[in-house]
């Protein structure tokens, strides 16, 4: 089967747009996550987010971003605090009292979302699990050069837009407060011992986790896309920096080739199908973490079984 | 010293607790309701260098951590120079124990020091090639200027612990608060951490170190706080640092010949 050039902008390009936009933000914000050993928190809150969102969805009865996105970080702050209730109330740890309050939390905004809204467009549990990243078209370019008009960029999808802002929003932020971020993800207690408030940089990190996590349409895409490109960029390198420009870079490019292999490759290869989107970006993300972990130059099994083999001499 | 005060100045000073780089006033903290600090006073001399002693579990660590703000007060005032903590984050230098922090994290060693800066560069403000320089100079000076660009994993475990120490002189704080500088660590950097006591107490400045090995107390030190969840003694290493003193910090699980070394020096 033949892709159209006409097919390609309005179809793909968009869908690719979104696999890579939803995925900086997390990269990014992953990044500080897997430091902190909290990587499941990306995990956690993108179901905790669910029954806000379905919430925002039937409470104004549209699907426009900021009734839902209300809805996420209402969900988010209710989790925290319920999460805090019972570590202190019902004597679990973290990690338990986390992984009560999330189950719980998604089942009830997939048992909302059944019978609620279930039968209406474009929510559905498909599409919180799932994603739908190859839902979104950009109805209006025809070739490359109608990229060059105005009028075409006004109707670019909403969501692409949305995306594009919190991925400007969560670049711009990371770079005013790389400081703060490194120090209270390094040692806490020094932060606050000058005057750098640990607990406001967490609250912060969080908030911008939810945002990011109700952003990534689908709970895959924001699991993998939080904790892959991260632990990936921190096998290649030992700076802060380096690592974070480097798990933008996986993030791309899992998002355009996850989308290849689900979209394109399948027809090259004869098959009737194509593959989902969202599932395909998370499994190229975990490929580049099991390259990584083989052959990155310092911190790879190869390059670490070689130089054993240099230490002992024969 | 630098910041020469009258034996009478500084005693009126002290009594009023106003001038002292810090002045505790009835501290508790306890973890999980079970107290770990009663009702300890405590008033440090300028330009002391102050060893907390007592045995394990004694809150020792607590009373540094209660002092910063960095677990909560039940009761009691914390004074830095006659004023809240609070107001005074710029006065304090602080080194962590070295097993406080993750030593994997994707840092190098002349980051970690540029981290003492923070405080002085306020929030937002970014880390500039100036801000490295004062840096790589306070590395050089705890003999680490070769290993600046080291990943922090990378270092021995002395060698971590001059980083933080570095890190601790870039704060250029009036009062210092170590927990543990000397645990563990080799030779030279026992003698740089040593160097650098001298060296801040030339200058005037007031440092407090939780420390675990007795005999090297009367050497390192001249003023001692002993602490068993309540203070037992606080003064000049001769008249607290004695024999009934550490025997009733220790509760008596010091054999005599290690107590009478400590004693002796």
């Amino acid at each position: 089967m033949e892709i159209t050039l006409a097919d390609f902008l309005t179809i793909d390009l968009p869908a690719m747009l979104v696999g890579t936009l939803a995925g900086i933000p997390c990269a990014l914000l992953g990044t500080f996550l897997v430091l902190r050993r909290q990587a499941l928190i990306g995990d956690a809150l993108s179901h905790v987010v669910l029954p806000g969102i379905v919430a925002g969805f039937m409470i104004s009865g549209s699907i426009a971003t900021l009734p839902m996105m209300a809805g996420a970080l209402a969900a988010s702050v209710i989790a925290v605090l319920l999460i805090e209730a019972i570590r202190r109330l019902g004597r679990l740890e973290t990690g338990a009292a986390m992984g009560v309050v999330f189950t719980v939390m998604f089942a009830a905004g997939v048992v909302m979302l059944e019978q609620g809204v279930g039968t209406r467009v474009d929510l559905d549990a498909q599409h919180a699990l799932y994603g739908a990243v190859e839902l979104t078209y950009w109805r209006g370019p025809t070739d490359w050069a109608s990229l060059l008009d105005p009028a075409i960029w006004a109707a670019l999808p909403h969501s692409i837009t949305v995306l594009a802002a919190v991925a400007l929003l969560t670049v711009a932020l990371v770079l005013l407060f790389y400081k703060e971020l490194k120090i209270t993800t390094f040692d806490p207690a020094l932060a606050t011992s000058l005057g750098i408030r640990a607990s406001w940089v967490n609250a912060g990190l969080i908030l911008m986790v939810a945002v990011a996590a109700f952003e990534a349409v689908g709970s895959i895409l924001v699991i993998a896309m939080f904790i892959c490109p991260a632990a990936t960029a921190r096998m290649l390198t030992d700076r802060l920096s380096r690592q974070l420009v480097l798990s933008v870079v996986f993030a791309i490019l899992s998002g355009i080739l996850g989308y290849v292999f689900a979209a394109f490759v399948p027809l090259w290869i004869g098959a009737a199908n194509s593959l989902t989107a969202a599932g395909m970006i998370a499994a190229v993300g975990g490929v580049f973490q099991l390259l990584a972990m083989l052959f990155a130059p310092r911190y790879g099994v190869v390059a670490r079984a070689l130089s054993r083999r240099g230490e002992i001499p024969a | 010293m630098l910041r020469a005060v009258e034996p009478l100045e500084q005693a009126i000073a002290a009594r009023a607790g106003t001038a002292a780089p810090l002045a505790v006033r009835d501290l508790t903290v306890a973890y999980h309701r079970k107290p770990v600090l009663w009702n300890v006073d405590f008033t440090a001399p300028a330009g002391g260098r102050i060893a907390i002693v007592g045995p394990n579990g004694a809150g020792k660590s607590t009373f540094i951590k209660a002092v910063l703000g960095l677990v909560p007060r039940v009761g009691g005032e914390v004074l830095v120079f006659g004023k809240p903590v609070e107001s005074q984050r710029r006065a304090i230098g602080y080194v962590p124990q070295r097993e406080s922090v993750d030593w994997d994290f994707p840092t190098s060693a002349v980051d970690v020091v540029a981290m003492g800066l923070y405080g002085r560069l306020g929030w937002c403000r970014p880390v500039r090639r100036r801000h490295l320089e004062e840096a790589r100079a306070q590395l050089d000076r705890v003999g680490m200027a070769d290993f600046a660009d080291r990943q922090i994993g990378q270092l021995s475990g002395g060698q971590q612990q001059r980083v933080f120490l570095a890190r601790a002189l870039a704060q250029d704080a009036q009062l210092y608060l170590m927990d543990e500088p000397f645990a563990g660590v080799d030779a030279a950097t026992e003698r740089a951490i040593i160097d650098v006591l001298r060296e801040l107490e030339r200058a005037g400045r007031t440092v407090i170190c939780v420390h675990h090995d007795l005999q090297t107390v009367p050497e390192y030190f001249d003023h001692v706080l002993l602490l068993n969840l309540r203070r037992i003694a606080a003064g000049p290493v001769k008249e607290a640092f004695t024999e009934a003193n550490l025997q009733r910090a220790y509760g008596g699980r010091l054999a005599p010949p290690e107590l009478v070394a400590a004693v002796r020096g």
